[in-house]
């Protein structure tokens, strides 16, 4: 840049020359150079000015056009982001302990119309008809043909259903993807599974939710989308629940009953391996619920954890345990047994007459109501009914059905000391088959509390102690004496020294009193004795045998035969082997003792 | 030498855009092929559970005792019983092999009531 000179020396000396003041020069080219100076300046701070308008102009439309970017696309799943299980079910399965499917998913389709779009409503209709014979021809042509828009026809079809519409080449039947509850194996375990139905239903989609059972227990665990369809699994035995259910069946049916359940329990863990209730129905097409008459008789009825009954002498062994730890009674100690026995206006009777004493261990062996009536006298109102509440007789069983609730036990309003008495033998409280499954575990596991469970566990848990282990013992053996010389000699099975005890109770009329020809017969088992692994309750509602000259109906030849059977068959499933066991030699003195 | 550094700046400049536009490219590819397997993985569960609810229901305890009783003179399946289980000592020892014939005699006879030749 050239710089012109504030005093150009030129103009200077002539200013000089001719007498003006050369100052002036100088002002005015000072003014000059100034005004360029500003003239600069402004344009500079112009182009800056309009350069941070521009930057902020671009910015905003970045800004705009990015959120009318986003407000005008579709949401996308961010699919570049690490994902383990993309796809899951809609619906995580159920399985058995080993891993086997009790209920899962199968995809199908839903049938639905649009009358607006059809060509030929009147020949869509004949032709629905004859493929869905359920189908009304006159009101699938009046829907057609109508206002309406949009109906459903089906709500699942078959892929060969879904080819013969699609033959019928009609625009206006569409088909909506489904994902169907399946359980493949039928009526088994199908108290226990419950089943499922269509929830809220779009085209496109429809949620499945459970109705009963587990399924409706655990529905929000199974549609938890944070499992990964990981499936739910129980602690039943796919075959030995086969098992068990076809020997009841078929007991169910020797015996004339018209109902029959059940109960197989690990006593160490709580697990429940099988659980069978008849009659049953298949979930994959559930029956509807009953509205008249009493509940109990819908198949949908589970006896085992919703039937509550009196289950009468099975309960004698409660009395016999409690007294025991007590320290009141030991196995040996003689019981007056003379009958009747009149308490009040009471009059307390035996099937037969057992003479006027019993041991302890023959008061169960022989089933002795009088015998037990008088040692639940020993024990006293409060302390029997702190005892059973321990033992869960007082509350529904917490096993994980959404039955279980509804299975809550009945209990005398006023626990007074005839209710003592007859609740020793199982008469005035009446609690479900679980219960007694609960109570039972508790008196083979030693003592200790078990909580029935239908899931999985992997270690045996260790409960509260509620009766020694020697009382237990003791308790055991008595029951064993039941099966080898008492009540339910039928139950011996070769090899697995079976313990238990019968129970045989009147049906209560609902209009008060007692039965003469209803009976329900229990027979409450462990196996095998020696140490206690499993226990086995059968109960048969309304049994009769006919086979002798009068009909039975005790235990003893109703549940007791059904039960050695089942154990028969389902022992060596769960992988117990027969033992031999060993009479003791006579005139033989061990050197250890 | 400045000029140099100008050129050799405008070179990595390009370099570094052709570089980001593969990158780009090779990126969408990447998902796309990410998106195909999802889509895979998806079809392979579908056609898992299918098989494994069809193979629960082939195996269902109903149709195996049927099968079982249907096949009993072919496979004699009975359920498991108690008997089933026996003990070591019961398990019999593998027979001895017999030994080959090494000196073999020719024995000749006659089968009674034949006529000797």
């Amino acid at each position: 840049m050239i710089r012109t000179p504030l005093r150009p020396l030129a103009r200077i000396l002539k200013a000089r020359q001719t007498g003006e003041n050369p100052d002036v020069i100088e002002a005015e080219n000072k003014r000059v150079r100034h005004e360029e100076m500003r003239d600069k300046s402004r344009t500079r701070a112009e182009g800056r000015l309009l350069m941070l308008g521009l930057m902020f102009f671009f910015a905003f439309v970045a800004i705009i056009g990015k959120m009318g970017i986003i407000a005008s696309t579709e949401p996308e799943e961010p699919r570049t982001a690490l994902v383990s299980n993309p796809i899951i079910n809609q619906r995580a399965n159920i399985v058995d302990r080993n891993g086997r499917i009790l209920a899962t998913n199968m995809d199908t389709h839903a049938l639905y119309a649009q009358p607006q779009m059809m060509v030929d409503p009147a020949r869509a209709a004949t032709e629905l008809a004859a493929i869905f014979p359920e189908l009304d021809v006159e009101r699938l042509n009046k829907d057609f043909t109508g206002n309406r828009k949009f109906l459903w026809i089906r709500r699942q079809i078959s892929p060969e259903q879904m080819q013969q519409v699609h033959d019928i080449g009609e625009p206006g039947l569409l088909f909506g993807p489904r994902e169907m509850r399946l359980y493949p194996n039928g009526p088994i375990a199908s108290h226990i599974l419950g089943g499922a139905r269509f929830g809220r239903e779009g085209v496109n989609s429809a949620e499945v939710i459970g109705v009963a059972g587990v399924e409706k227990q655990f529905d929000d665990y199974l549609r938890d989308p944070a499992n990964e369809g990981a499936p739910l699994q129980l602690s039943i035995d796919l075959t030995i629940q086969a098992a068990a259910e076809r020997v009841l069946a078929g007991g169910m049916m020797l015996m004339n009953a018209k109902g029959a359940t059940s109960i197989l329990m690990d006593v160490r863990t709580g697990e429940i391996i099988s659980m069978a209730s008849l009659p049953d129905f298949d979930p994959n097409n559930r029956p509807q619920v009953l509205t008249t008459g009493d509940q109990s008789d819908s198949p949908l009825f589970n006896r085992a954890v919703q039937g509550v009954y009196e289950l009468g002498s099975t309960f004698k062994i409660f009395a016999v345990a409690q007294a025991m730890e007590l320290g009141l009674v030991n196995p040996d100690t003689m019981i007056d047994t003379k009958g009747p026995m009149t308490w009040g206006r009471f009059r307390i009777n035996d099937f037969h007459n057992y003479g006027p004493q019993l041991t302890t261990t023959d008061v169960i062996v022989k089933s002795s109501n009088v015998g037990t009536a008088r040692i639940a006298l020993q024990i006293g109102p409060e302390r029997q009914k702190s005892f059973l509440e321990t033992l869960g007789f007082l509350k529904p069983t917490g096993v994980e059905l959404i039955e279980a609730a509804s299975g809550r036990p009945l209990q005398p309003k006023q626990w007074s000391e005839i209710s003592t008495m007859t609740i020793s033998y199982g008469h005035g409280l009446s609690a479900s088959p679980l219960h007694l499954a609960a109570a039972y575990s508790t008196i083979a596991n030693g003592g200790l509390q078990v909580t029935p469970t239908l899931l999985k566990q992997d270690h045996a848990t260790m409960g509260e102690r509620l009766i020694s282990e020697t009382s237990a013992d003791a308790a055991v053996q008595m029951l064993r004496q039941v099966v080898v010389r008492g009540t339910a000699s039928f139950g011996e099975v070769a090899g697995y020294e079976v313990a238990g005890k019968t129970g045989t109770a009147d049906k209560p009329k609902p209009t008060g009193g007692y039965y003469d020809d209803k009976v329900i017969a229990t027979f409450a088992s462990m196996f095998p004795a020696s140490d206690p692994r499993y226990v086995l309750i059968v109960t048969l509602d309304e049994p009769v045998e006919t086979s002798g000259t009068e009909p039975r109906r005790t235990a003893g030849w109703t549940a007791v035969p059904v039960a050695a059977e089942m154990i028969r068959r389902v022992a060596p499933l769960l992988g117990l082997r027969p033992q031999i066991e060993m009479s003791s030699l006579e005139g033989v003195t061990l050197t250890s003792n | 030498m400045r000029s140099i550094l100008y050129v050799l700046s405008a070179f990595a400049v390009m370099a570094l855009a052709f570089w980001a536009y593969r990158e780009n490219y090779a990126t969408q590819q990447q998902i796309k092929e990410v998106r195909s397997l999802h889509t895979q993985i998806g079809a392979a569960h579908a056609r898992l559970n299918t098989l494994e609810a069809e193979w629960a229901y082939l195996n269902r305890p109903d149709r195996l005792r049927d099968l079982a009783d249907l096949n009993f003179e072919r496979l004699g399946l009975l359920p498991i019983m108690p008997d089933a289980f026996g003990r070591v000592d019961q398990v019999i020892y593998p027979m001895p092999e017999l030994l080959p014939i090494t000196d073999a005699i020719e024995v000749k006879g006659t089968l009674e009531g034949e006529e000797p030749l």
